[in-house]
């Protein structure tokens, strides 16, 4: 890419500071929104960017804003700042490093959705980053980029940030909701959705802060530009994160649609020590295992050509894998994950968790019996299509898909039985 | 108490919610006790409770499901230590191990000044940087990356001279 869109601080050092950033054409965007376009003028403009949520669902972001039930006032923008996914810290970059860009992105989307007051949730392990935050949001008030009369204008806005305090679920929208208003954070049932009722029962627009930092470059330079970089049905560029076994881990800002051989090895220095790539995690710790192949390495990873694959995009954190690795131990690994971070509010998750850590503890143990395998994917499999949220569906994912692409090293076992 | 102590802190918290919804300030006020008390005894339960208008069982229950507030005192610093799958491809399991044997505890466990509790956490966002951890005091929570075993070391060192230094 030639220059960085959403990453830009590392085209242009000091862009966390306020002067910095509005030297470099920071907030016009805001201010053009503000000043000449109308909110629905604004959800039609990002509906035309193709933009697609980079949470993780990849859900179009005009069109969930268009779902604000009409007349309802007031509402409420939160920004998702939970960022909990194993493998995934692309927004903790965009917050360190360009805070502004993201901070006129909720702006935007404030106006658009006609909110006067956003919040912006930070997982509480962001302590010092979130305070960060506050401060620069204070320096927006004293500026004039928050407050009443924006621009000269009728609009108005004010954010706060929330700060959760460690719970990965948070990141699922209603139950960061929840955890907003002071309670556990469970998911609730829907419908109704945050767009009919969210926070405090109000219509709520609920945004990644990567697709939130797309919001400032759409509005200033248009969605035929947006659709210039990406593919037809994933427009725009993407923060790609490597962990795992790869030479150089960290975030790429690529466009959506390179392939997964250009972020691994060209960018991302191939595999350490000479070792063949085994396995990819696309969406992090809730990926669909993917067994690495030339084919999987000439994908385009956009949501589309992904999906094909049998696996997902998600977040786009590619957690990578050598020969090395023992698929029954990433499975063990997972779900220790998804158990502790299960929420407990229904039985197929915090029951299914629970089995399955055991059955995958029994099986990288010396107590392995022949049936634990089959056993393991007939709760994973029964847990599929019954849980109250996408957690507990993720929690299979590595599962069922370790166990029918890398079958051989489940099977066996009984070495240690009676 | 808070409510005397950390008024105006208080009355900002609550300001950033709107008007009824009060209950939205029990975690900032959890993280206040936690710095006031060191850890969320059943006082501080009810302190929160009355300033929010809730059930002291109401403010409780969020301490057992949040992972960052303690209703026991352990060391004086919690260092946590990632051990997710990202970080564990890059050896974090290994080094964990390591700075326990160092410091001569098992994961969970305090060291015998009471100064560090070692911990192993779930992913920080940080896998880029592994090993990592995070130091969680009263006062809040602080990132170190990058990490091998001497370096950590030289962190708990660090720790301790700043508890000795500091007085309390």
């Amino acid at each position: 890419m030639t220059e960085y869109i959403l990453l830009r601080h590392r085209d242009l050092p000091g862009l966390d500071r306020l002067e910095v950033y509005r030297k470099h054409g920071g907030f016009e965007a805001l201010r053009k929104t503000v000043t000449s376009m109308t909110p629905q003028q604004v959800i039609d403009l990002v509906k035309a960017s193709g933009l697609r949520g980079r949470g993780g669902a990849g859900f179009p972001t005009g069109v969930k804003w268009s779902f604000l039930t009409p007349k309802v006032f007031p509402r409420y923008v939160v920004a998702n700042a939970d960022e909990s996914e194993p493998g995934t810290f692309k927004d903790r970059e965009i917050l360190e490093r360009n805070p502004f860009q993201f901070l006129e992105g909720v702006a935007i989307c404030a106006y658009a959705a006609q909110a006067t007051l956003a919040y912006v949730y930070c997982r509480g392990e962001f302590w010092d980053l979130a305070h960060d935050l506050e401060g620069k949001i204070g320096e927006m008030r004293t500026e004039g980029l928050l407050g009443k009369k924006l621009f000269g204008t009728d609009a108005s806005l004010d954010i706060h940030v929330h700060l959760g305090a460690g719970a990965y679920i948070c990141g699922e929208e209603t139950a960061l909701l929840e955890s907003l208003e002071g309670k556990l954070g469970q998911p609730r049932l829907r419908p109704p959705f945050p767009a009919a009722e969210g926070l405090y029962g109000k219509p709520t627009v609920i945004n990644n802060v990567e697709t939130l930092a797309n919001l400032p470059p759409i509005l200033s330079r248009g969605a035929e530009w947006y659709r210039t970089i990406g593919t037809e049905k994933s427009p725009g560029p993407k923060v790609f994160c490597l962990s795992g076994h790869i030479v150089r881990p960290g975030n790429y800002e690529l466009p959506l649609g390179a392939t997964f051989r250009e972020l691994i090895y060209t960018h991302g220095g191939g595999i350490p020590a000479g070792r063949r790539l085994k396995a990819i995690m696309p969406a992090g710790a809730s990926s669909s295992i993917l067994a690495a192949s030339d084919a999987v390495l000439d994908t385009p990873m956009d949501y589309e050509s992904v999906a094909a694959l049998g696996s997902a995009l998600g977040s786009a954190s590619l957690i990578l894998m050598d020969e090395t690795v023992d698929m029954t131990w990433v499975v063990r690994k997972t779900t220790e994950f998804f158990t502790h971070e299960s929420c407990g509010k229904c039985t197929p998750c915090r029951e299914g968790t629970y089995w399955m850590l055991h059955l995958t503890e029994r099986l990288t143990g010396a107590d392995r019996q022949p049936a634990d395998a089959s056993l393991l994917g007939s709760v994973a499999r029964g847990m599929q299509g019954k849980c109250l949220c996408a957690l507990g569906e993720f929690s299979t994912m590595p599962v069922t898909t370790a166990l029918e692409r890398f079958p051989a090293e489940f099977s066996g076992g009984g070495e240690g039985a009676a | 108490m808070l409510a005397d102590k950390y008024r105006t802190e208080i009355d900002a918290m609550l300001a950033k919610y709107p008007p009824g919804s009060e209950r939205s300030a029990a975690m900032p006020l959890l993280f206040l006790a936690q710095k006031e008390y060191g850890h969320i005894t059943p006082a501080a339960l009810q302190e929160i409770a009355d300033l929010i208008g809730v059930e002291p069982t109401q403010v409780g229950s969020l301490v057992g499901f949040y992972t960052l507030y303690h209703d026991q005192a352990e060391g004086k610093y919690r260092l946590q230590i990632c051990t997710d799958l990202p970080c564990a491809l890059r050896g974090a399991e290994t080094f964990a191990e390591k700075v326990c044997e160092n410091l001569g505890v098992k994961l969970g466990e305090t060291t015998s000044d009471g100064m560090i509790t070692v911990e192993a956490v779930m992913c920080l966002a940080g896998c880029d940087h592994a090993p990592m951890f995070q130091v969680q005091d009263a006062d809040g929570i602080h990132y170190h990356e990058d990490q091998t075993v001497e370096s950590a070391l030289q962190v708990v060192e660090g720790l301790r001279r700043r508890a000795t230094e500091g007085g309390a």
